[in-house]
């Protein structure tokens, strides 16, 4: 089997060479895909269950948004009409969901990164072993869910003189009445950001943890012995541009955590949906179609829409972080 | 020249001692144990709430603290199991079976994939990312029927094969994978070539030891997503045998008259859900931490 590593190389040399050659010989991509099939075994495993359980589905969802479906009558093939309805009549959509998400992702997703980028840094510089517990005090809220929501944030916030911010606030004489943070659609939106700045530190945050403790130390010295003064400056020069890759995995999953987020508005104000409409996402329009009026097609149609706003945002991130630097 | 390099990485960091820190870190640095104690609240509370008697589970505003704690809700929790048809043994069994055999099937297939599409070239590559990146966008509401459909046909209903297959697929593992794949340098992995190593054992010997940190944060997420799963349970599972301790749990607190009702038997069950979590999270968060410690110190 030693010669498979050898056909590597030699593939790698035969890659390069094919632009040179005549292009779009079905034998010549025949014999380029048999030198690579070791390539091929290595993935296989993981494409199948992917093509099988995600692949497939994801496909019939996509074909779905061209289409009238109610999951009783078959399917009927509509073209474009959920996309039509979508951009010129849905005024829920238009006026609530699209607006609010924006809001939310432009203003949730960032604040978010930049907030795990930070708290993983800072905890790369305690001592190791207590980093461990400083780790799991951030990543708690997506290890508890549901729970920490109830018992530390709807008593906080809760709108009468009783919840904790409130009777805080009244008792300092920054407020004389008692605000409806959850419930009033001014402050719905507030409380949305806020919470879920909270419980930003998922999964992005640890791999950018372990991305910042893979740093050669030597660059560190290298960067003082050039000058490098402050800790900012460390982190600006050395510690983000040799973590590219765990940076942008960090900003991707800021992005599809921000624009996936559905439930927390229900789940603050109490209400389905949110009080005029105030914290209304994209999510929770698809949940609506999908689970309550059984459109699955028009659900469908807003997936891809919001598929296509992350896709976008995606690019802009792979602008900033994907170049491979050492290649 | 090769070696070396791999070294580099896991050193630890000796510069972030504390003594060497200067006065504005100590000041971030306390204000950071604030923050986490306050992080750690609903923690606190997990852990309290089951022992809670009944007249304080339903104090509002809820408090952190147990007054009275009492084993009554651990005594209701095991008087209502040992009165279920199937054993609750069982549904442990398959919990935890379905849970280690999918952090392993996770992790490993994650890997195998990430490795050629981060280091080899082949027809397809960008493709096959392309597709994998999209799918990881896509939202998942949309595709349980589908889904649905696709378990009925493959014929594996009310087998383990139907809790685990569906989540060995997780294309935020070979993203995250493929990241730090990218970072070992490729003449590390040509001079191990050169000297006749096969390339699965390039990938055992060099890769898998550096992507270790992402191995375990894999596993962190797909044990919690495996462990806590009741959507296998519901849609593929009709057989009572093969459902899964998350699923009876569930099946503890709805279907009542009441909301009142055994809602101590169900705090006490959350303290269960929860600890197998809080225990791979701490192992698998040290391993990443100890692996750089170690080599650092020699």
């Amino acid at each position: 089997m030693s010669e498979s590593s050898a056909q590597i190389l030699k593939n790698n040399d035969a890659h390069s060479g094919m632009a040179v050659r005549t292009r779009g010989k079905a034998s010549e991509l025949l014999r380029e895909m048999w030198r690579s099939r070791l390539s091929y075994l290595f993935i296989a495993p993981f494409m199948l269950c992917f093509i099988v359980f995600i692949m497939i589905p994801v496909v019939c969802a996509f074909a779905l948004s061209f289409m009238s479906y109610n999951s009783l009558e078959p399917p009927r093939f509509i073209s474009w009409s959920n996309f039509r309805y979508m951009i010129s009549e849905d005024l829920l959509f238009l006026q609530y969901a699209l607006p609010n998400t924006f809001k939310f992702a432009v203003i949730a997703g960032p604040c978010g990164y930049v907030a795990s980028f930070l708290l993983a840094w800072l905890i790369t510089i305690l001592p190791g072993r207590s980093r461990k517990w400083f780790a799991l005090a951030m990543y708690s809220p997506s290890l508890m869910g549901g729970v920490a929501m109830t018992i530390v944030w709807l008593p906080l916030l809760s709108g009468d003189r009783i919840g904790y911010l409130n009777s805080f606030m009244l008792e300092w004489g920054f407020i004389s009445d008692p605000v409806l943070w959850v419930t009033s659609k001014e402050h719905l939106m507030t409380s949305m950001i806020v919470v879920t700045l909270w419980s930003s530190m998922g999964i992005g945050f640890l791999a950018m943890m372990a991305g910042i403790l893979n740093v050669n130390p030597e660059l560190y010295e290298a960067g003082r012995l050039d000058g490098i003064k402050s800790r900012l400056e460390e982190i600006w020069y050395i510690t983000v541009p040799s973590m590219k890759p765990q940076m942008l995995f960090g900003a991707v999953m800021a992005i599809v955590g921000t624009f996936k987020a559905g439930s927390i508005g229900t789940e603050l104000s109490g209400m389905n949906p949110t009080p005029q409409y105030a914290g209304h996402l994209i999510m929770n329009q698809i949940d609506d179609y999908g689970f309550i009026r059984f459109e699955l097609g028009y659900a469908s149609a807003l997936s891809v829409f919001l598929l296509l706003l992350m896709y976008l945002s995606n690019k802009f991130c792979w602008g900033l972080f994907g170049s491979k630097g050492d290649e | 020249m090769a070696m070396p390099l791999i070294r580099k990485p896991f050193r630890f960091r000796r510069r972030s001692k504390l003594f060497r820190m200067s006065r504005f870190e100590k000041v971030v640095v306390f204000l950071l144990v604030l923050f986490s104690a306050f992080m750690l609240l609903p923690l606190v509370y997990i852990f309290n709430h089951a022992f809670k008697p009944y007249e304080e589970l339903f104090v509002y505003p809820p408090t952190i603290w147990a007054r009275n704690p009492s084993f009554q809700n651990f005594v209701e929790l095991f008087q209502m199991t040992s009165d279920s048809v199937v054993p609750v043994t069982r549904y442990i069994f398959n919990s935890l079976s379905v849970a280690v055999l999918s952090v392993i099937a996770v992790t490993g297939v994650s890997a195998l994939c990430a490795y050629p599409l981060s280091k080899h070239k082949f027809p397809g590559d960008k493709l096959v990312f392309a597709t994998i990146m999209l799918t990881l966008l896509f939202a998942p509401e949309t595709v349980s029927i589908p889904r649905y459909l696709v378990v009925s046909h493959l014929g594996i209903m009310n087998t383990y094969w139907g809790h685990i297959l569906p989540m060995v697929a997780v294309p935020v593992g070979v993203f995250l994978m493929k990241q730090f794949i990218d970072q070992i340098p490729n003449e590390l992995l040509e001079s191990a070539r050169l000297d006749g190593a096969r390339e699965i054992m390039v990938f055992l010997r060099i890769v898998v030891p550096v992507i270790l940190p992402a191995v375990a944060t894999i596993g962190i997420i797909s044990f919690q997503s495996a462990w806590g799963n009741t959507e296998t349970s519901t849609l593929f599972m009709q057989d009572e045998q093969m459902k899964t301790f998350p699923f009876f749990i569930s099946t503890l607190t709805t279907n009542m008259a009441n909301n009142v009702a055994r809602q101590g038997a169900a705090a006490a069950a959350a303290l269960f859900m929860f600890i197998p979590n809080l225990i791979i999270f701490l192992v698998f968060q040290s391993k990443v931490i100890a692996t750089m410690a170690h080599s650092g110190i020699k």
